[in-house]
């Protein structure tokens, strides 16, 4: 098996319009040259796993889909990401309905040191909703789609700090929810949690990629393999493979990939 | 970690080409107990069953505990998912020579002798190189030598037929050696049998080092 050296990914429908086109982006941290010339299709309401081993770039291209980068001292960005064909870094893009549409969780929950209610009303309101039957109806509507409803209904007011770390996360999604993304990036979701919490996680991550686009970047490929529909495979701050998650784990076309899948390295 | 894993798949291996090579002294005994008249070989046969069948077990389970303590993929998942049915091939061309022990036991060295048992070793001299080309290219990853299986295989099919022609009318000519053409026909079988079980064993061989599926011809079917 002969190891390519293109930079870029196909995933397997290619004639779908992909929700998230990243072309040629090349992103350097002062002189670090982070990403380079990555090209990555995200279709819409599938889950996308993005894998490889730690400094390969994974998070970083994760983070340019909602310019978390741009907090960061010193990078700098070549290339376009089109998300619905639009390309987020131009100039006259509004970061901050970039950022509600395009939400994000991270390795450990960060829910705010407020009740649970005000969590998740926390994002319609600085996006002006004041109107409490609305309100309550969104964080209804949110605590439900990540099974959280049931349980917490009736804690409404407590302190989401004092939750689980698995419902904090299921808090920190529906605090994403309430805002009515349409993409949600999650960086290493279950890292914190245990085993039957991670089941948890990824199963309300496959419930929810019926109406989100999700790109999850994990380093448990077994992961990647039970939840993803497509993975793509980073080295170095290259794309190296990206293709059906399926014929990844069972078949991949290059060498590397092949390597660190079968734990010959990384 | 590797490291050990790769013992693991190592020792796997090594437990496959063993039985590959009992079953293909098994084939050769076999024949030799019909060419020599001699049941004391058959006897040889059914004692070295005895290990094929236990390695069989230990095969499945070595694969088993494998894939669900190591999780293995790529190319070590198509390893372990080909060595599972190449065992599987294994026990039953090691079935197949006991197939004609038993008929040579208790039916054939009882009878009088035909001549025309010397069909028999054309047919089986095919069966074994096919099943010892398919073990070579197993455990050499060798793609050309699992295709050159799939093409003996052709021609024991074609033998198979020839054989099986020539003694239905050699049981018209003969009626009173019947019973020993009707169990050169079953032996012939056989034969032809451990040709298709080394067959699957080739066709193993490509989806392992390819991870292409070449059986019934499938991917040449796909729209």
């Amino acid at each position: 098996m002969a190891a390519t050296s293109v930079h870029q990914g196909n995933p397997p429908a290619a004639l779908e319009t992909p929700k998230i086109a990243v072309q040629d982006l090349n992103l350097w941290y002062g002189s670090f040259h982070a990403l380079k010339n990555v090209r990555v299709d995200v279709l819409p309401r599938k889950i996308t796993a993005f894998i490889g081993p730690s400094g390969c770039g994974k998070s970083t291209v994760l983070r340019t889909f909602n310019r978390m980068n741009d907090l960061i001292k010193g990078v700098r960005v070549t290339g376009k990401v089109l998300i619905d064909d639009h390309n987020i870094y131009e100039e006259d893009t509004d970061l901050i309905r970039l950022r509600k549409r395009v939400g994000m969780v991270f390795q450990r929950p960060n829910p705010f040191p407020i009740s649970v209610f005000e969590n998740v009303a926390y994002g319609p309101r600085i996006h002006g909703e004041t109107r409490r039957r609305r309100l309550e109806e969104l964080v209804e509507k949110s605590l439900r789609a990540t099974a959280l409803w049931d349980d917490l209904k009736d804690r409404l007011s407590t302190p989401a700090l004092g939750l689980s770390p698995e419902q904090q996360q299921r808090l920190c999604l529906s605090r994403l929810l309430a805002v009515e993304p349409d993409v949600l990036l999650m960086d290493e979701p279950c890292s914190a949690l245990d085993p039957i919490a991670t089941a948890r996680i990824e199963e309300l991550a496959v419930e929810l990629s019926k109406d989100f686009t999700i790109v999850i970047v994990t380093h448990n490929m077994q992961q990647a393999a039970r939840i993803s529909h497509v993975t793509a495979f980073f080295l170095l701050g290259e794309l190296l493979e990206c293709g059906e998650t399926s014929q990844i784990f069972t078949n991949p076309k290059n060498e590397k990939t092949e390597q660190y899948i079968t734990g010959r390295f990384g | 970690m590797q490291r050990h894993f790769e013992e693991n798949l190592n020792a796997l291996k090594e437990k496959i080409i063993r039985m590959g090579s009992l079953a293909e002294e098994m084939i050769q005994k076999s024949v030799r107990a019909l060419m020599e008249r001699n049941p004391s070989i058959t006897q040889d046969v059914f004692d070295m069953e005895r290990e094929v069948n236990l390695l069989h077990v230990e095969v499945d389970d070595r694969c088993v505990k494998l894939l669900a303590l190591t999780q293995p993929m790529a190319v070590d998942l198509r390893l372990i998912a080909a060595a599972m049915k190449i065992n599987t091939d294994l026990e039953r061309i090691a079935d197949q020579a006991v197939n004609v022990c038993q008929t040579c036991y208790y039916h054939l060295l009882k009878e009088t002798p035909v001549p025309q048992a010397n069909i028999i070793p054309r047919m089986a001299e095919i069966s074994q190189s096919m099943l010892k080309n398919s073990l070579d290219a197993f455990s050499k990853k060798d793609i050309e030598l699992a295709k050159k299986v799939l093409l003996q295989d052709e021609e024991e099919d074609r033998l198979k037929a020839e054989t099986l022609s020539e003694l239905i009318e050699l049981i018209k000519r003969e009626p009173d050696h019947s019973k020993q053409f009707v169990d050169l026909i079953l032996i012939a079988k056989n034969m032809e049998r451990i040709s298709d079980h080394a067959t699957n064993i080739a066709e193993d061989v490509i989806f392992m080092v390819l991870g292409v599926d070449i059986r019934h011809h499938i991917e040449e079917k796909r729209p």
